[in-house]
């Protein structure tokens, strides 16, 4: 549970403040009132138990990403790391998908 | 010797960089004037990737590397868990995360008490424990465990006017007062730290200065990536040969000396620091955080009044008595000094807390063998 996951911010909700955050393809909603600073589409955040604890330079996300993506790809169900690492997406609900991918959706 | 196979085998993304860190240990492992050199680390998140990819089967037969006391459900005490049960079992839907469910009280564990017919949901956020009490009538206590990380999210929701029907009885736990008493332990003789990076980006590295002042021993701030790990370990073996007690920030792309200012200050406006006692450890001053008396109508044990004495009428299992777990966080013990661990003890038949969480030193080795059988790694495994 130390553990933070990073993911991509594509879309901020200023008035709920929590952001849509991709994870490996999977849009989560992320409150956002721990983070110390503004973030905006694009930025990556490092997510525990559904909060943004920081905002995180892009090459450390690639780089811990990357990692991650190994070791989901590789590892079995049992496997602890991977455990952590889906606890800490699933702690965020899906993101209401936005108006723009709901026409994407439909056509 | 396996070493410069063993990291070959480790799907580093640098091979190179790591068998380098390596040898940098083994030298400075070979250079200090006494043997062994014991580090210790205070993070589930640490131990796994030094279990999971192999590292101490490549670090310096000199070095030890022990984890302590960095596992917050591990360190749960019993009496904890008790009240958890106690108002589980008076008809108090509670709500925790998924490892707190197994974790054994003086007789029961809140996984009996749901089989006995308690409502006890698991959830992976604090948010979805608010969620369920706002779908209901009836009270809905989160039994919220977790260093100073996850601390802060239960302090974000307790801020941010919970319904009335949610309260929080708080397991919650502080890293660095626990440091200073297993530092103090004279068994351990633990010659540097090894700090977890994701807390650290919420305290700031500034929090374990006065620790070292104090202890002279130096603290180095560290990542998960077995390359961080190693790294932060080349460092401390640096500036315990050199003799200085400083901190140091291993892991700058995420951690700064200030930390994460707001979090700090939500953290300190919802909890105040008070002394209780850590599983298997000791009593730790300022170790327990407890709800301030601002937040007091959140606070489960000033909602209820709870009684637990029904469950000391039973004797704990026979098997607890053996349970070294103890020792294990304290780090006098390993895993495999243990009668019961991989025979009695297992993960679908836990006997102590280190055993339960995914974080757990037991667990842990359990899953992925403390000095793993490198054999098995070139058949592929991750």
């Amino acid at each position: 549970m130390c553990l933070g996951v990073p993911g991509q911010v594509v879309a901020v909700d200023r008035d709920r403040n929590t952001a849509t955050v991709d994870f490996w393809g999977v849009k989560k909603e992320v409150r956002l009132e721990v983070c110390d600073v503004p973030v905006a589409p694009g930025d990556y955040i490092l997510n525990h138990v559904g909060f943004a604890i920081r905002r995180i330079p892009p090459d450390e996300a690639i780089e811990t990403l990357a990692l991650y993506d190994e070791l989901l790809r590789l590892a079995d169900d049992q496997d602890l790391i991977t455990q952590d690492i889906r606890s800490e997406i699933d702690a965020a609900p899906y993101a209401a998908p936005s108006a723009r991918e709901a026409y994407d959706a439909s056509e | 010797m396996l070493p410069n196979d063993a990291l070959a085998q480790l799907k580093f993304r640098d091979p190179v960089r790591a068998r380098a860190l390596r040898d940098a240990l083994e030298r400075l492992v070979s250079r200090a004037d006494h043997a062994p050199v014991s580090v210790m680390h205070v993070c589930g998140s640490h131990e796994q990737a030094i279990a999971k990819f192999g590292l101490r089967a490549a670090f310096p037969a000199d070095l030890r590397v022990i984890m302590g006391p960095g596992c917050p459900v591990c360190v749960t005490d019993v009496p904890e868990v008790d009240e958890a049960v106690a108002l589980a079992k008076q008809g108090v839907r509670i709500a925790s995360y998924g490892d707190m469910l197994r974790v054994p009280g003086t007789s029961q564990s809140l996984a009996d008490a749901k089989a006995d017919g308690a409502h006890v949901d698991v959830v992976y956020s604090v948010t979805q424990a608010v969620d369920l009490a706002r779908d209901t009538d009836e009270e809905l206590v989160f039994f919220a465990s977790g260093f100073e990380t996850t601390a802060v999210a239960t302090a974000a929701v307790l801020v941010d006017d919970p319904p009335d029907n949610f309260s929080v009885l708080s397991a919650h736990k502080y890293i660095p007062p626990v440091m200073e008493i297993v530092a103090e332990m004279p068994e351990t003789k633990i010659e540097g730290f090894l700090a977890a990076g994701h807390a650290a980006t919420i305290t700031g590295s500034a929090v374990f200065e006065k620790f070292v002042e104090r202890h002279r021993l130096p603290v180095v701030v560290a990542g998960f990536e077995p390359l961080d790990v190693l790294a932060g370990l080349v460092r401390l073996l640096e500036l315990i040969n050199a003799g200085e007690a400083k901190v140091e920030n291993a892991y700058p792309r995420c951690v700064t000396r200030e930390g994460n200012a707001h979090a700090q200050e939500l953290l300190w406006r919802v909890f105040r620091p008070t002394g209780g006692r850590w599983r298997g450890i000791a009593h730790v001053p300022n170790g327990n955080l407890r709800l301030r008396d601002e937040f007091a109508r959140y606070d489960t044990r000033k909602r209820f009044t709870i009684d637990a004495s029904a469950l000391w009428s039973y004797a704990p299992p026979k098997l607890v008595q053996q349970c070294q777990c103890g020792d294990i966080m304290a780090g006098i013990a390993s895993p495999s000094d243990c009668s019961l661990f991989g025979k009695e003890c297992t993960p679908d038949t836990p006997v102590g807390a280190c055993m339960v969480s995914a974080e757990g030193t037991c667990r842990i080795w359990h899953q992925y063998g403390g000095h793993p059988d490198l054999s098995s790694m070139k058949r592929g495994v991750a």
